[in-house]
């Protein structure tokens, strides 16, 4: 059998392709598909089959008020942590862009929790946060109030996990910014200057729109965080106390290797999945008819 | 993008910084201030931690106290083994695969892309249950092989590959197939040196996102012979450990510092490659 030049261009791209396409089915698809299929039966006891049980496992996962809990903290977790980075971001680009005094040790005092692994991160934090001995409420002592238990308290954790949360995420979202701003044309603010618009309505009339494309870019990357990085509750909280601080990749965590319930991680998991498509969907419709220039 | 070329004009006389110099400033020693108060406490004993005494004696000993009370050595070595591990895998299979999506005609070539860049959602983190029983049915658990491997297919580096491969001119490659050049040689003559900054830039995020992840390895492993620096750490300083606090600031300055020395000396192409690697 001879094969026509484009058949062996065909085969020779297929080839190509090989290792990647075994390696995303093994630890992509193979398992985004596995763990659907196991959030529809329930495991057999002592070698008996598996029971398909259709919906089941997801009713039982909706009346658990923990799970409903958790939900609500990483929405809370979202809410509290990407409006919040993205305008400190959007702040510093704006700074560290224009003139300014010492800008290289700023820029890189902004960026430097970038580099960080978060686990150190959380590490340096608990310092803070320490009920007795943490620098904040040593602080507050010496001004007179009374500390308080920033980790331990149901009512303040989730607040203190999202506050080191913009620490960490801030400074990466403030270099997609600076990016952007210096791809605006200097030519507009000449424009602007001689029309005599002030510097505060040039912003809002011609910068932020600009930046758009960029804030939609953020928003994705910290949507997918807010779901993926769960690093420092290792560290910080371990999800308590009572739950107050679990998200739901903690959750599944806990349910598979710490409660050995493989069927409730992988309900919990599936709902995860849901949430990402509807944010790749977001992407890959709006983000990509908006971002016409990039 | 030349953000360090240009430098502020020195004025000649001194004037009151303006009410935004001071809100940048600010704010640019609220987000450095957690690090240098880390740095102050694993020079300091451990008794000084609170009360931040300017004049507290210097100490390496809770370096000292850190290093063997952990085997920092080991898990740095871990860390090295597995950041040029993937980064090296991820090079090779990344690089034929966006060969072959830039320039050859594989047949549903475009469903084949959308089905790679569905993992820039689905990570191997999100699938920690499935890809554990994956991983330990391959006889990966406890390996470094084991952390890696689920990375190493990156849509990412496909992505990057393939928009870099797609601005290289045909006629570059025209040239060297009259040279006699094969399909793989023309990948390595031609295109693999012209994408040299992509790689680059793609290498320097992919070390420091791998020197810094944690969960995966975190299930993956499960003792001191597999476990990157970031595991090691998680166990070290977890609460319950008992461990002092200037010395858990030494072990977090020692599993931080080779990125961030790496970091400051190079600091320009760090952000660069980062907005290289974020912009699509």
């Amino acid at each position: 059998m001879t094969l026509t030049a484009h058949g062996k261009m065909q085969l020779y791209g297929a080839l190509l392709l090989l290792p990647a396409a075994v390696l995303l089915a093994a630890f992509a698809y193979l398992p985004t598909i596995m763990t659907v299929i196991n959030s529809l039966f329930l495991p057999g006891f002592r070698g008996e089959p598996a029971e398909f049980v259709g919906v089941e496992n997801y009713q039982v996962l909706f009346d658990d008020p923990t799970f409903w809990q958790v939900a609500r903290n990483n929405l809370l977790y979202a809410l509290g942590t990407i409006p919040t980075s993205i305008a400190l971001a959007l702040g510093m680009a704006l700074f560290v862009n224009g003139k300014l005094p010492g800008r290289g040790f700023v820029r890189m005092a902004y960026f430097t929790p970038t580099i960080l692994p978060m686990i150190a991160a959380a590490n340096i934090w608990m310092f803070f946060y320490a009920p007795q001995i943490g620098l904040f409420n040593s602080l507050l002592e010496t001004l007179g109030f009374s500390g308080v238990n920033w980790l331990g308290d149901p009512s303040v954790a989730l607040g203190s996990v999202i506050i080191m949360s913009v620490w960490k995420e801030a400074g990466f979202f403030m270099i997609f910014y600076l990016a952007a701003l210096q791809s605006i044309p200097p030519e507009l603010k000449e424009a602007s200057d001689l029309e005599g618009t002030g510097r505060w309505s040039f912003f809002w009339r011609v910068t932020f729109p600009l930046l758009m494309p960029t804030t939609l870019f953020v928003l994705i990357n910290s949507l997918i965080n807010a779901v993926r990085v769960v690093d420092h509750l290792f560290i910080l909280t371990k999800g308590g106390p009572n739950n107050a601080t679990n998200l739901l990749l903690y959750y599944v965590y806990e349910n598979a290797f710490s409660f050995f319930d493989r069927t409730t991680a992988a309900t919990i998991t599936v709902v995860i999945l849901l949430v990402l498509a509807v944010v790749a969907t977001l992407k890959f419709t709006i983000l990509d008819r908006r971002t016409h220039y990039q | 993008m030349n953000t360090t070329t240009t430098t502020a004009p020195r004025s000649r006389y001194v004037s009151v910084p303006s009410l935004e110099t001071v809100a940048a400033w600010l704010l640019a020693v609220i987000w450095i201030f957690p690090l240098l108060y880390a740095f102050w406490a694993a020079f300091h004993p451990s008794e000084f931690m609170v009360n931040l005494e300017i004049f507290a004696p210097l100490t390496l000993e809770n370096f000292t106290d850190a290093w063997s009370q952990a085997p920092f050595a080991r898990y740095y070595l871990n860390t090295f083994a597995l950041v040029t591990g993937v980064v090296f895998a991820q090079f090779v299979v990344c690089t034929l695969a966006a060969f072959a999506f830039a320039r050859f005609p594989v047949p549903g070539k475009n469903v084949l892309f959308m089905l790679v860049l569905i993992q820039l959602f689905v990570f191997p983190e999100v699938l920690i249950v499935e890809n554990y029983r994956i991983a330990s049915e391959l006889g990966l658990i406890n390996t470094i092989t084991g952390i890696g491997l689920p990375y190493v297919a990156s849509a990412f580096g496909i992505f990057l590959l393939r928009q870099t491969f797609k601005t290289i001119p045909r006629e570059l490659e025209d040239a060297a197939r009259i040279e006699g050049c094969n399909w793989l040689e023309i990948l390595w003559k031609v295109y693999v040196p012209l994408a040299k900054p992509t790689y680059l830039a793609y290498g320097l995020v992919s070390i420091s996102h791998h020197w810094n992840n944690f969960l995966w390895p975190l299930v993956v492993t499960n003792s001191v012979e597999s476990r990157p620096l970031t595991v090691g750490l998680g166990v070290f300083s977890a609460p319950e450990t008992g461990v002092n606090w200037a010395t858990v600031s030494a072990a977090t300055l020692l599993s931080i510092a080779p990125l961030l020395i790496a970091f400051l000396l190079f600091q320009r192409q760090f952000v660069q490659s980062f907005l290289r690697a974020g912009i699509r």
